[in-house]
């Protein structure tokens, strides 16, 4: 199991062609209190870079773009009951959707932890 | 996902460094670097201030003084009186009142607050708009009156229903005060202007400091356990559960005070049949609205589902129409409902409490119902 990390302050923890989507506790941080999370629907099919997720702080609504292309075969439906999991538990309990991976090249390009420290440092 | 401002040539008012010592996370705002929020975070400041005692660096708003050149008050109160619809001469030494500059298509330049102080008036202005406010006054008040800004003035608001216990230990004439009292008072040994008022919907106070000692106010107030320092964050959500107009958002040029359901602001003598009916900017405008009624208005929005609806959200009658009817003027979420809100614009005829309109947001059309205003019930000491 690895753990990769984008520009744009988002995690994948990666388990054969599965990647678990989710932001990281630096974004988290950043947003301040999470009052509202808005999920893709399973099966949709997102493109690298596309708007998958909304995430709304008190002040603001960010999104959350697909590290990576791939279909969406689970969402974390605990998230629209408890939109602070996002503050609480970022890298654990807060993930946002897992999607079946379409092409393991894209994952070249993305941050390791040690990479990803440095980034936000 | 995330984008800063450089605040490279942004004001500062002069409790910056203390924002800084505080952890304040800083924004730019109005020309200002501000503290968007503390390490406490957006939604525990707000609930903070309506459980106990915040308190609001302000100080980028506008301070500014008319002093009559003839030395009668009322005649710098009659000189205002041609710049906003609202009854200035009846304001009683020692209080103040809410006032909007119109324009002469009866839309609002700013809203402002009005104190008389007995030998003068002394306004609040927004920090937006307070240079356009200041070239306005000079321009239409200079034969009656001195204007005199008064930038070495800080503002600092002290909101919630702790508030007058914590003030009452640095001025003892506080708790005595009432909502929209307004006059000058001894804080400790420092000179201050001080107002019943706010903009959180909670009791609170304003107070008007000196520059050179603002930040040892500020400290002396947060050492209070019950105050905790707010940001400009929980100050918007504030606002907004209390129903209060955001300048520039929820009212500005294209709107009338009737259009923004502030008729409660405009008194009667301005009104048609009042003893000084009209005589501002914009007057036929407003007093025929007045007359026969305005075709929209701004209204308080609920959103039924768990999804903010946010400022320039469109608004439509149903879920199929592709003409739209009004939008959002400011939303976000609130604390202390635990719920998103929203304010906006409808036409009269969606514009009744429980009348049901859709926001679009993200491709989605989601209900939202007409709600009376405030979302919170006020606590002014009245």
């Amino acid at each position: 199991m690895t753990t990769l990390f984008t520009d744009d302050h988002e995690w994948l923890r990666i388990e054969g062609d599965v990647a678990t989507i989710g932001v990281t506790d630096y974004a988290q941080s950043q947003l301040g209190d999470v009052v509202f999370v808005e999920l893709p629907k399973i099966g949709r099919s997102l493109k690298k870079a596309e708007a998958a997720a909304v995430v709304e702080s008190v002040k603001a609504a960010s999104d959350v773009y697909a590290p990576i292309t791939g279909d969406v075969i689970e969402v974390n439906d605990a998230l629209a009951a408890e939109p602070a999991l996002v503050n609480s538990d970022a890298g654990g309990k807060a993930w946002f959707f897992k999607l079946k991976i379409a092409n393991k090249s894209e994952l070249d390009g993305l941050m390791d932890e040690a990479a990803y420290a440095k980034h936000t440092a | 996902m995330l984008a800063r401002d450089e605040p490279s040539s942004l004001k500062r008012t002069p409790l910056h460094a203390l924002h800084l010592a505080l952890g304040g996370k800083m924004v730019p705002f109005a020309g200002y670097d501000m503290p968007v929020q503390y390490p406490t975070g957006v939604l525990r400041e707000h609930l903070h201030t309506r459980a106990s005692a915040g308190l609001f660096d302000v100080s980028h708003m506008g301070q500014i003084a008319l002093r009559p050149k003839s030395g009668r008050p009322e005649d710098a109160a009659l000189a205002l009186e041609r710049l906003v619809p609202q009854d200035i001469v009846a304001i009683a030494p020692g209080r103040q009142r809410y006032a909007q500059f119109t324009n002469e298509s009866g839309g609002i330049l700013d809203d402002l607050m009005v104190a008389n102080f007995g030998s003068h008036l002394f306004v609040v202005v927004n920090a937006a708009c307070k240079a356009e406010d200041e070239a306005h006054l000079r321009t239409n008040l200079s034969d009656v009156c001195e204007i005199e800004p008064l930038p070495d003035r800080a503002l600092i608001a002290l909101q919630g229903p702790k508030a007058e216990m914590v003030l009452a230990e640095l001025c003892a004439g506080a708790p005595a005060m009432r909502f929209m009292d307004s006059s000058p008072r001894r804080i400790g040994d420092i000179d201050c202007f001080v107002s019943r008022s706010g903009y959180t919907g909670e009791d609170g106070f304003e107070i008007s400091v000196p520059a050179e000692h603002a930040e040892a106010l500020a400290n002396l107030l947060l050492t209070d356990p019950d105050v905790l320092p707010i940001g400009l964050g929980a100050r918007d959500s504030l606002r907004l559960e209390a129903g209060l107009c955001l300048y520039g958002h929820d009212i500005d040029t294209t709107t009338t005070p009737v259009e923004g359901a502030l008729e409660w602001s405009v008194q009667k003598s301005r009104r048609a049949g009042g003893a000084r009916a009209g005589g501002f900017a914009g007057a036929d405008k407003i007093l025929a609205q007045f007359e026969n009624g305005a075709s929209r208005r701004r209204v308080g929005l609920k959103p039924q589902g768990r999804a903010p609806v946010r400022e320039a959200a469109v608004l439509f009658a149903d879920t199929t129409s592709s003409e739209p009817i009004g939008r959002a003027t400011s939303g976000g979420f609130g604390p202390s409902l635990n719920a998103p809100v929203a304010m906006g614009y409808l036409p009269i005829s969606h514009a009744t409490t429980g009348s049901s309109v859709f926001a679009e947001v993200r491709g989605q059309r989601l209900p939202m119902l007409v709600a009376p205003m405030p979302f919170v019930p006020n606590t002014y000491k009245r």
